[in-house]
């Protein structure tokens, strides 16, 4: 019984990074329709960006994720400006080759500047904690309460605001938003920013459990991919739901059936999930 | 016809030019590097008639690959069969998981299509890397034979090798240049520009999709098992997502959806990478850029831009308008351009 509690507790950490990650991805997907592959390479920016800064200039742990925030929210921004914007009108296969190209480079980029080491990363909350006999670390607790009020602020962010209205009208319909008067190069620009700061964030909380390599981003990436076929393209609730539904699977998986095995589970799910609905589970209706 | 002529003469030359080259050159490392580059320009080519010629990119290329690689290594190793027979069946398998693959995945489409066969190849890689009792894990699968004596004929040394592997280059080339100038080929072509209007002109788009799949894991298994002969040591990368990043950019760079691409991409980025030597883990520094400016400027990579250049000059020469050019190839600028029209007006 205790092991079923404490993989839960597990599985609801792994899910709520995959959701964070996922969040961003289905955001992207959602205005442009974009698969946004180098969204992998922004996480594993982000988690380097936190790191550096904490080593090198000695910042506090919260410091270092809002500037890694900043940083790799405006290389988001500057992708969509340098490469998806001069590409908006090419074929959708034009978009997934240059997102993989970006990817590519950002790798090797971060491999030159960091190294090819597994490093890990110190954190100020690694004490453990006994709650009715499971244990737990503050440092998975503040992954899970960080997580969860980032969605709950994005929610309100995009439901509650003008500016996150809008983003929300060029999801469900681009011209019509551009007739209504919405800058849509703007609005193209502040989803891109977000996506990367959900990503820079997902990384800064996660990578004291894991560990930062400039590989790291690979496995999150393409689950994240799954969690949003699972949760429908573009769907932000679908992100959310998927990326715990791929977390607790994937926990009680390893626990369960096999260890070796658990990297696999999430892709056989979609593998099953595409065979039988080929445009996802849950058909896009919007936000 | 002259450009016919000239075209015929262009490709004796090239082909007299790989004949010789062996006797030109006695440096041993060259030639393991251009048989390697020949190798895998035999992937491009299945790469290219999906992504090129149908329009879905298929992630997938390299777990194929494996399969063909593995299944030719399994099959001589722990089974013991004879080379061409393991050689013949590993083509065989990799085109029949293909055809299961393919039943399922072009359901999907799009990005859908993309992402369904990133994870088909995740799913390959993890199973040869885990599966310690077949493929040996990572630890990977050694000795495998070089190909096996046909008569007199062996192929111990690397200048046979090289012969045999530009031989059944030649023939992929010699086999694709017939599909896209056959009706399959302008059917697949079709399905790329729309579609939507290819089924509503009565085309089985399903039958035709699931051929170009196919096609293209047999080539992806052809080249994966010549890969397992002439290094004769696999390990669990083969299947991994940067060897399909690598082919994509031979493909992107020599230009997708044209007959010349896979070879004029794979022989530039090999060749360059070569005396890049020093770059070796940081090259992507270079190519991952360069894919991105590729696809931006120069969407249909070399070729295609060589072709655009030279359709420009000879219609400049007769002072007419364009002609319509008839092959597949000039139909995709085609469609893009009109699309653009429609989507900027």
């Amino acid at each position: 019984m205790d092991i079923l509690i404490q993989q839960l507790f597990n599985g609801l950490t792994i899910g709520s990074v995959y959701s964070l990650v996922a969040l961003g991805l289905t955001l992207v997907y959602g205005i442009l329709h974009i698969p946004n592959f180098a969204h992998g390479a922004l996480y594993m920016l982000g988690a380097y960006v936190t790191l550096t800064t904490m080593l090198l200039w000695g910042f506090h742990y919260w410091l270092a994720i809002a500037i890694s925030v900043l940083i790799v929210g405006l290389l988001g921004v500057l992708m969509d400006r340098l490469v998806f914007h001069p590409l908006r009108n090419a074929p959708p296969i034009h978009d997934k080759i240059a997102a993989i190209g970006i990817l590519l480079f950002l790798e090797a980029l971060a491999q030159i500047v960091w190294g090819a080491d597994y490093r890990s990363m110190d954190t100020p909350y690694g004490q453990v904690i006994n709650v009715f006999g499971v244990t737990l670390t503050m440092q998975r607790i503040l992954i899970n309460v960080g997580a969860i009020s980032v969605m709950i602020l994005l929610y309100l962010f995009l439901k509650k605001t003008f500016i996150g209205s809008t983003i929300i009208a060029m999801a469900q319909n681009r011209e019509g938003a551009h007739l209504v008067g919405i800058n849509t190069n703007k609005v193209a620009m502040l989803t891109f920013m977000i996506s990367g700061g959900l990503a820079a964030i997902a990384a800064s909380l996660s990578a004291p459990i894991n560990l930062v390599f400039p590989g790291m981003g690979h496995l999150v990436i393409l689950k994240a991919f799954v969690i949003i076929i699972l949760g429908g393209m573009g769907s932000i609730p679908g992100a959310i739901i998927g990326g715990y539904i791929i977390g607790f699977s994937e926990s009680l998986g390893a626990t369960y059936i096999s260890g070796e095995y658990s990297d696999i589970i999430a892709f056989v799910l979609l593998v099953v999930i595409l065979s039988f609905k080929p445009k996802g589970l849950f058909s896009r209706e919007g936000f | 016809m002259t450009s016919l002529l000239g075209k015929r003469i262009t490709v004796v030359g090239l082909i007299v030019a790989a004949c010789v080259f062996p006797f030109i050159t006695s440096n041993l490392y060259m030639l393991h590097i251009l048989t390697l580059a020949f190798i895998w320009m035999i992937a491009v080519y299945g790469l290219n008639l999906l992504a090129g010629y149908t329009g879905y990119l298929s992630l997938a290329q390299a777990g194929f690959f494996a399969i063909g690689a593995y299944s030719l290594g399994l099959l001589t190793v722990k089974a013991g069969l004879s080379y061409w027979l393991a050689f013949v069946l590993a083509c065989v398998i990799t085109s029949a998981i293909g055809f299961l693959v393919g039943l399922v995945a072009l359901r999907t489409r799009e990005h859908f299509f993309a992402i369904y066969t990133l994870c088909v190849g995740y799913i390959i890689y993890l199973v040869i890397d885990k599966w310690d009792g077949l493929t040996g894990g990572v630890r990977g699968l050694i000795g495998i034979p070089a190909p096996a004596n046909i008569g007199p004929i062996s192929f111990q040394n690397p200048l046979s090798q090289y012969y045999l592997i530009l031989f059944f280059l030649l023939l992929t080339i010699f086999v694709m240049y017939r599909i896209i100038h056959s009706l399959s080929g302008r059917t697949f072509i079709a399905i790329r520009n729309s579609e939507e209007l290819a089924q509503t002109i009565g085309i089985s788009t399903m039958k035709a999709k699931l051929l170009a799949f196919v096609l293209s894991t047999f080539f992806a298994g052809l080249s994966g098992a010549l890969y397992a002969s002439f290094i004769r040591f696999l390990g669990p990368d083969i299947a991994y997502i940067t060897v399909i990043f690598d082919l994509l950019t031979y493909l992107l760079v020599g230009g997708i959806g044209t007959l010349a691409g896979p070879i004029v991409g794979t022989f530039l980025v090999v060749t360059v990478s070569q005396s890049l030597q020093f770059l070796q883990d940081y090259r992507m520094l270079i190519f991952g850029p360069l894919l991105t400016l590729l696809i931006i400027f120069y969407p249909r990579g070399i070729a295609g831009a060589l072709q655009d250049w030279i359709a420009k000059l000879s219609s400049k020469k007769k002072q007419t308008p364009p002609k319509q050019r008839k092959n597949g190839k000039g139909a995709y600028v085609h469609s893009q351009t009109s699309e653009k029209k429609v989507k900027e007006g």
